[in-house]
């Protein structure tokens, strides 16, 4: 057995040590807003937060974030920086298909929450893991000092 | 492009029941169509009327209006991030003057019967569905305002339809949509000749760049229309991959390595210890071509797709290569230098003009270049996946598909059914570039789901496995001839080019580019010179070739775009000018002449050549791009135009290139004319997105095959742009924005000149020229 937490609710999962985070949070939890893209950490579509850190959680295995305080795509709306992110997504309208958008909006809350003033250098450091295959990267760049003011604003 | 034409069209046609139809069909009739589109067999029909199921503008199928007044407005085109759902919605919402907070989108089954062509690519979607979306929500509009005057014992003429609601003229009574749907739904449909469309300057969502914000709490109040936004950014939108039942079993499949490989034997003893694996199932290879067919291999049926994964990993499996034939020794290598030495041989002529011979043999300069285009895969972010339960003599699957006719007939055919007992519901589509128009994915679920009693199956394809097994862009070699006189003219042009077709899927061994392949800019190259001779060698295939965004006008507009500047270079002409002085004066030309029976299906006297519309994006771009101003040392700008999917878009890319021999895009300004813009907003996404797919297609995009196995594996290998590579501005000008220009397409044709604008301004900035993609390390030390 292995507890998880995941945004605030705790699951015992009786899945082996050794399986991906991803595919415990997908297929066991049902969360499905966190994606599958490579599976090897090269793309960032997995990104959740881990103890307030941005992981790939397809090379993290349960037995790894056993314990731990597993936050998701699923929990941005009610986190006042991840809310400023999907705002800012909305109104410059980011996404195309959406699908690479959840891990993107998970690495860009994660970077505002220890830079709440990024430059375009420490934005693309952070978000160079997260692959957009329809190539929205000039509106996540945007988007992310967009709401870094509206951050600022708040606080 | 594959599908031949419907003779006959048969709808569900019903004078009765409207405005609210949708979920009970029982009252429909069959009735064979009568639209003039469709009138005559003998009559070549272009647009959507030329498509397989045609278009419908029946409001009964696609407008349903509740007492409540929420408005539902049915989809049935495929959503891949083009932004579909939205744009069409757009149309059918302002036509019939819908208020956008009360309105919600259906996603449509496959049922082209009903809903008319669902095919999903070429972009298509709003240039064949404006016109009869509009009249749809027209018809269903002039029906509210009929049931309004009814009630009010007025004319119809005094009743209008405002925001949500009728209103009547001389009174002021108002009526909601609501209060009027039951009333309406008892109308006749008008009769086409009678709708009345609103006047352009009367839209309220059509053309405008935002709209009122949904739902949500925010500061704003306006952000672009987005119907799935909120879903996306939330993590509850519905891909094809997020299908979840419980008691759905995982499937992954370990697939031939070379096309056409059969499993000589299995051993499956340790794949069955995996903790949660069912079963495993080994399925036929098919023979070629290889169609939409699933390519066989071994299946790992399990719990979850981890436990299935694991399994696959422990099968020990030995493939029987001998019957892939030939695919079995393809190396990309050696094929590329056999297609480089037949391209020194002369190839079926395809269009030619002039004499060519005596061009080339009496010019002051001639010059000679030969350019080269990898494989590639699509590689959505979102791998192929499918569900598809099979029960009781029915079958049900959900998967993100470009194609669901394709994927319905296909599984009815691997399931033995009928196509009625086959329901396909289309997600959203996480990315498609192509390669979900090919259904294989599908059918491989729907061949599981006859092993899975009853239980929905979800096959899940790895990154290496959509690598390894896409439906390669064709690998191309495109070599040019050019001639210049005393004053740097241009009097020969000779471009022949070779590489293999898609038609390979469906038949033996084509040999040569069909029709369409050829119409995407290579037989429409509009140069205007005195000797053009245009020919095709013969491409021999060894694996599944497909289309990609924008498919074979990528390697002509690479070609042409590029020795266009080579010519301008050797003539010692600035490269705007030179262009312009190719192109010549404005003029229109008819594709048929040129050679071309395609032109995208569209009808050539309206669909033309439109050199005027092309000498415009080039003068639009160089303008906003401020060509020609001093560039600091080791960067350059580099220019491009290409004309597709009846757009144009030409390109202006400022580029540095580092001591290392690594590109920096600083700039990339964009001029495009697709004709009337219904959803400028994004279309300059699609312009922005495939910019910067167009910059990995330069710099770092290859699948290179060995031994008939795709050598990269995985996004280490097979290299696609990230935030480092996108321009870090894009600025897009959208020009021609006139309702009586006939409608282009927006998502492919921002890509083909992106990538020679690359290789252009890589040129000025180092005066080395690349004929060979990707530019990789081909600039270090
Ligand atoms: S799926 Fe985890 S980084 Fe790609
Ligand atoms: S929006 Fe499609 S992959 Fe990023």
């Amino acid at each position: 057995m292995t507890t998880l937490t995941i945004n605030g609710t705790t699951h015992e999962l009786n899945v082996p040590d050794d399986m991906p985070l991803l595919w415990a949070i997908r297929d066991i939890v049902q969360l499905t807003g966190t994606k599958f893209g490579c599976g090897m950490a090269l793309c960032g579509a997995c990104t959740v937060h881990l103890d307030g850190e941005a992981i790939r959680s397809c090379t993290t295995t349960v037995g790894n974030a056993d314990g731990g305080s597993i936050t998701t795509i699923e929990a941005m709306s009610d986190d006042p920086v991840g809310q400023q992110v999907q705002n800012a997504w909305l109104d410059l309208g980011v996404a195309q298909c959406g699908y690479c958008q959840a891990g993107q909006i998970m690495s860009a809350t994660a970077l505002l929450k220890q830079n709440t003033n990024p430059s375009d250098a420490e934005i693309q450091d952070a978000m160079n893991g997260n692959i957009c295959r329809c190539g929205t990267y000039n509106r996540i760049q945007h988007a992310i000092h967009y709401a870094a003011d509206a951050v600022q604003e708040d606080t | 492009m594959t599908e031949s034409n419907d003779s006959l069209m048969i709808a569900n046609v019903s004078r009765r029941r409207f405005l609210g139809g949708m979920a009970g069909a029982s009252a429909l009739v069959l009735a064979a169509r009568w639209d003039m589109a469709l009138a005559s067999d003998d009559e070549k029909k272009y647009g959507a009327a030329g498509m397989p199921g045609g278009w419908v503008d029946d409001p009964n199928v696609f407008i349903q209006i509740d007492p409540d007044g929420a408005v539902t407005i049915v989809n049935h085109r495929s959503e891949m991030g083009q932004g579909i759902r939205t744009s069409l919605v757009m149309v059918a919402a302002d036509e019939l003057g819908a208020d956008w907070d009360r309105v919600a989108v259906q996603q449509a089954r496959a049922d082209q019967d009903r809903y008319g062509n669902q095919n999903t690519d070429g972009s298509r979607s709003m240039r064949h569905w404006y016109d009869p979306m509009r009249r749809a929500a027209a018809s269903a509009r002039m029906m509210l305002e009929q049931a309004a005057a009814n009630e009010w014992g007025v004319p119809a003429s005094e009743c209008e339809a405002g925001v949500h609601e009728v209103s009547h003229k001389g009174s002021g009574r108002t009526l909601g949509f609501g209060e009027l749907a039951e009333a309406a739904r008892e109308l006749d449909v008008p009769a086409r000749s009678a709708i009345q469309l609103k006047p352009i300057d009367a839209h309220r969502y059509i053309g405008q760049e935002a709209g009122p914000v949904r739902g949500r709490d925010t500061n704003s109040i306006e952000r672009p229309m987005a119907i799935d936004g909120e879903e996306i950014v939330e993590g509850s939108a519905t891909f094809g991959a997020d299908i979840q039942f419980d008691d759905m079993v995982h499937a992954v499949i370990a697939r031939p390595p070379v096309l056409g490989a059969k499993v000589a034997s299995v051993d499956d003893s340790e794949a069955l210890n995996v903790s949660g694996v069912e079963k495993v199932v080994t399925l036929d290879t098919n023979s070629e071509p290889a169609g939409f067919k699933p390519m066989g291999g071994v299946a790992v049926i399990a719990s979850n797709t981890w436990s299935a994964m694991q399994g696959r990993d422990a099968l020990k499996i030995d493939w029987d290569t001998d019957s892939a034939g030939d695919n079995a020794r393809y190396n990309t290598d050696e094929y590329r230098k056999s297609l480089e030495e037949a391209a020194q041989s002369p190839g079926k002529v395809i269009r030619s003009s002039g004499d060519i011979g005596h061009a080339l043999g009496n010019a002051e300069q001639t010059l000679e270049a030969v350019y080269y285009m990898p494989h590639m895969a699509q590689a959505p972010m979102e791998p192929p996946v499918a569900v598809v339960r099979a029960k009781d003599g029915r079958a049900e699957a959900w998967a993100p598909v470009q194609h669901p006719r394709a994927a319905r007939e296909g599984l009815a055919g691997v399931l033995g059914l009928d196509k009625e007992d086959v329901t396909v519901n289309v997600t959203l589509l996480g990315g498609g570039f192509g390669r979900k128009s090919k259904p294989d994915y599908i059918l491989e679920a729907g061949l599981l789901a006859k092993e899975a009693d009853g239980r929905p199956v979800k096959v899940q394809w790895s990154r290496e496995d959509d690598v390894h097994h896409a439906y390669f862009h064709a690998l191309s070699v495109d070599r040019l001839e050019g001639a210049l006189d005393a004053d740097g003219k241009a009097t020969g042009w000779r471009h022949r080019t070779l590489s293999p077709s898609i038609t390979s899927l469906f038949q033996e061994d084509p040999e040569h580019k069909g029709g369409f392949e050829l119409g995407m800019g290579f037989n429409t190259m509009p140069f205007d010179i005195p000797a053009i001779q245009l020919e095709n060698p013969e491409a021999a295939s060894h694996a599944r070739i497909g289309w990609f965004r924008s498919v074979y006008n990528l390697p002509h507009a690479f070609a042409i775009q590029s020795f266009a500047a080579e010519m301008a270079e050797a003539a010692g002409k600035d490269h705007r000018d030179y262009l312009l002085e190719l192109l010549g004066p404005a003029r229109q030309i008819n594709p048929r002449d040129f050679g071309d029976k395609w032109n995208y299906d569209e009808d050539p006297s309206v669909y033309t050549i439109d050199i005027g519309r092309m000498r415009n994006v080039i003068e639009k771009v160089t303008a906003e791009a401020d060509w020609g101003r001093d560039m600091p040392e080791g960067r350059g700008l580099g220019l491009a135009f290409h004309h597709s999917f009846q757009s144009y878009t030409a390109i202006v890319i400022d580029a540095e290139v580092g001591d290392d021999g690594s590109v920096t895009i600083h700039n990339a300004d964009i001029a495009f004319d697709c004709g009337f813009q219904v959803n400028p907003e994004r279309i300059r996404s699609q312009l922005e997105g495939a910019c910067v797919m167009g910059i990995g297609i330069a710099l770092h995009s290859e699948i290179t095959f060995r031994e008939g196995r795709v050598q990269e594996n995985n996004f280490h290998q097979f290299n696609v742009p990230r935030m480092e590579h996108a321009p870090k501005q894009v600025r897009t000008h959208l020009v021609n924005n006139d309702p009586d220009l006939p409608m282009g397409g927006v998502g492919e044709p921002g890509l083909p000149p992106v990538a020679p604008a690359v290789c252009n301004a890589i040129y000025a900035a180092t005066g080395k020229r690349i004929r060979q993609l990707p530019v990789a390390d081909q600039l270090a030390g």
